[in-house]
């Protein structure tokens, strides 16, 4: 008797826990949303009235209203590009090797280490290394080659790590059949595994090249150009980014540039959903693959 | 064969547009001026450089030109190998960089191209200070100060707490403003609010009653109804009696001292013999009064650019600026003082080659 009435009220103090908690969870949730939306509602009230067609296809001006962001555009494009085509074809075949053929051992131990500390070392690190390395030993010159093999390199460990991770994923029976049915490790790799792995892979490489299209630091190093006023032909070509662009417009004193300012964060924001939007239709593709 | 004609016409064509000089190769109107000028440094000459490469862009349709913001050091690093043709500067040439010149061979031509002044801003609220002497400005800047309070600045300040807002110490700014002050480049008090941003300082002062904050005058200009502009007192009656507020003529004829600086950008003499480059230079020269004003920095005298446009001419290397202090010296005198040699023996640069550091004519 005495115990089910406690039962009753146990039971409803222990709903009213879960309440709590599952609402602690939702706010936790929102705060970072609210912060979020407050800032671009801000970003987006301050650049609106410079968002037209003009600011997309001028070059960038000592005078705001005749000031355009076209270069740096451009300059993003072409880097991202450049980034993705070098950073991943490299970054996955790592990926494979490590996980799929490396034999276990001290050695695979010591890259797999290396690769960890290297995802957090601060990018201005690679800005160092690409000088000396890309512009100033493979005389590459402050080119947009340059620029993008520094991004490469600082975005690879990302990439790796999360090829990986898809790798792992996969459950070993998987292989073990493939090899009982006699396929070789190449075909087991090319029929099963990048298939069965390439939505996750695709996950991985959108955040690595959402980081790599914000990053201006390493590019300042290697000394990626603020005014420039024509556009990159090759990839031996010097370029801006908008990262750099928005950067300079926020360091001048006059208000109006500001607001440009605010204006390149909306376009930059643009770009990177467009890109991470194609992306994710790639990814579904991939999917739809996957379960056929 | 189509294109092996077309290839002789081109070759036919070629000498014809070299006579014509111009109104060949797609309506460019003055001339066929092309190839590239690459400049970088100073952020804080970065805006006349990108107003003159802008308007050099527009009567020169074929040139490219680029700007890049390394800061003064980081450009220098740069022009001192031969990678940039132009380095913008906000301080003058270091030592250092002066040997590291002489080492490698690179020359450079100086060339002063507008004024900037630093102004020292309190709150809109502070209703005690109006005016400070270099000598209080040293006390409460230099290394080891302990002085926190306003009542310790001068006798009579009310007993305030004082805040400190001034420049990263990467910025030529700061170089420039704890040499003016405490004489010696980059030595101050390291328990200041720093921000490589000056849209930050300028934030920064004007929402604390206590603050006193130095900055260049065009983050002041706009934001006057934020801040409090003092005035400067550098001790000498010759230059200018008492205190003197920063405005474009006190910075121009040099009495706003010793806070008023010069702006440079340095030339390579070997870039400058491309048609583009030395086209670049001469337009530079000859728009800066125009331009330097625009875009909120204070241009030198007519007489001055006419001074560092044969400065150019005349390819003068080396630095004005040599082991004398060069604090509050006029630029004229500078220019005139060390533009040498070939006025006398009639042999350009005979003088400069020798040595980097160009020597004052003899009197």
């Amino acid at each position: 008797m005495i115990s089910s009435q406690r039962y009753d009220e146990r039971i409803e103090r222990r709903r009213r826990r879960g309440l709590i908690f599952s609402g602690l969870l939702f706010v936790a949730t929102v705060s970072g949303l609210v912060v979020l939306i407050t800032l671009l509602v801000d970003v987006v009230m301050q650049g609106a009235q410079w968002l037209d067609w003009d600011f997309l296809t001028r070059f960038p001006s000592r005078i705001p209203e005749r000031a355009g962001i076209k270069s740096a555009i451009v300059g993003s494009i072409w880097m991202i590009l450049l980034t993705a085509g070098i950073s991943v074809p490299i970054g996955v075949a790592s990926a494979l090797y490590l996980e799929e053929y490396a034999p276990r051992g001290w050695f695979l131990k010591l890259i797999q280490i290396n690769i960890n500390n290297l995802a957090g070392i601060p990018s201005v690190v690679y800005g160092i290394l690409g000088l000396t390395l890309f512009v100033r030993f493979f005389a590459l010159g402050r080119s947009l080659l340059a620029g993008a093999l520094t991004m490469a390199l600082l975005i690879l460990p990302i990439i790796i790590i999360s090829a990986q991770e898809a790798l792992r994923a996969i459950p070993s029976g998987i292989r073990e059949s493939a090899f009982a049915l006699g396929a070789t490790r190449r075909q087991v790799v090319w029929s099963h595994l990048l298939p069965m792995s390439a939505p996750s892979i695709m996950t991985g490489v959108i955040l690595a090249l959402s980081r790599a299209i914000g990053e201006t630091a390493p590019l300042i190093m290697i000394g990626a150009l603020t005014f420039i006023a024509f556009l990159p032909t090759s990839a031996l070509d010097p370029f801006t980014v908008l990262p750099i662009q928005i950067f300079n417009w926020t360091a001048r004193p006059q208000a109006d540039f500001q607001s440009l300012a605010a204006a390149g964060i909306v376009i930059l924001m643009i770009v990177l959903f467009l890109m991470n939007l194609s992306a994710i239709l790639l990814r579904n593709h991939f999917e739809k693959y996957r379960l056929r | 064969m189509k294109r092996s004609i077309r290839h002789a016409a081109l070759l036919f064509l070629l000498p014809v547009c070299l006579i014509a000089a111009s109104g060949c190769g797609g309506g460019a109107v003055e001339g066929e001026l092309s190839g590239a000028v690459q400049i970088d440094g100073s952020s804080t000459v970065y805006p006349i450089t990108e107003a003159v490469a802008e308007e050099f862009m527009i009567a020169h349709g074929q040139a490219r030109v680029t700007v890049g913001v390394s800061g003064t050091g980081g450009g220098f690093s740069k022009f001192l190998r031969g990678e940039t043709d132009i380095n913008d500067a906000s301080r003058v040439i270091k030592s250092s960089e002066l040997e590291l010149a002489s080492r490698d061979g690179i020359d450079f031509i100086e060339l002063p191209v507008a004024y900037d002044g630093l102004v020292v801003v309190v709150h809109p609220d502070n209703d005690w200070a109006d005016c400070l002497t270099v000598d209080e400005l040293q006390a409460i800047w230099e290394p080891g100060s302990q002085i926190n309070n306003w009542s310790e600045v001068r006798p009579g300040f009310p007993d305030r707490e004082l805040a400190l807002y001034g420049p990263g110490t990467d910025s030529g700014t700061y170089d420039y403003f704890t040499e003016a002050v405490a004489g010696e480049s980059g030595a101050s008090r390291s328990d200041f609010t720093a921000s490589e941003d000056d849209n930050v300082l300028v934030q920064g002062v004007s929402g604390d009653p206590h603050a006193l904050g130095f900055f260049g005058i065009a983050y002041y200009e706009e934001n006057a109804e934020r801040l409090k502009l003092l005035a400067i007192d550098d001790g000498d009656p010759e230059n200018g009696e008492g205190c003197v507020l920063p405005t474009p003529a006190t910075v121009e004829n040099g009495t706003y001292a010793p806070l008023s600086r010069a702006l440079f950008i340095y030339v390579r003499p070997v870039a400058a013999e491309q048609e583009i480059v030395r086209e670049f230079v001469h337009f530079y020269i000859t728009r800066a009064r125009e331009l330097a004003g625009e875009v909120g920095y204070v241009p030198l005298t007519a007489e001055e650019y006419d001074l560092v446009l044969e400065r150019f001419e005349r390819r003068v290397t080396g630095t004005m600026f040599g082991e004398e202090a060069h604090v509050g010296v006029t630029m004229r005198e500078l220019l005139t003082r060390y533009m040498p040699a070939e006025l006398s023996s009639g042999e350009p640069d005979s003088e400069a080659s020798d040595s980097l550091v160009s020597q004052p004519v003899s009197e």
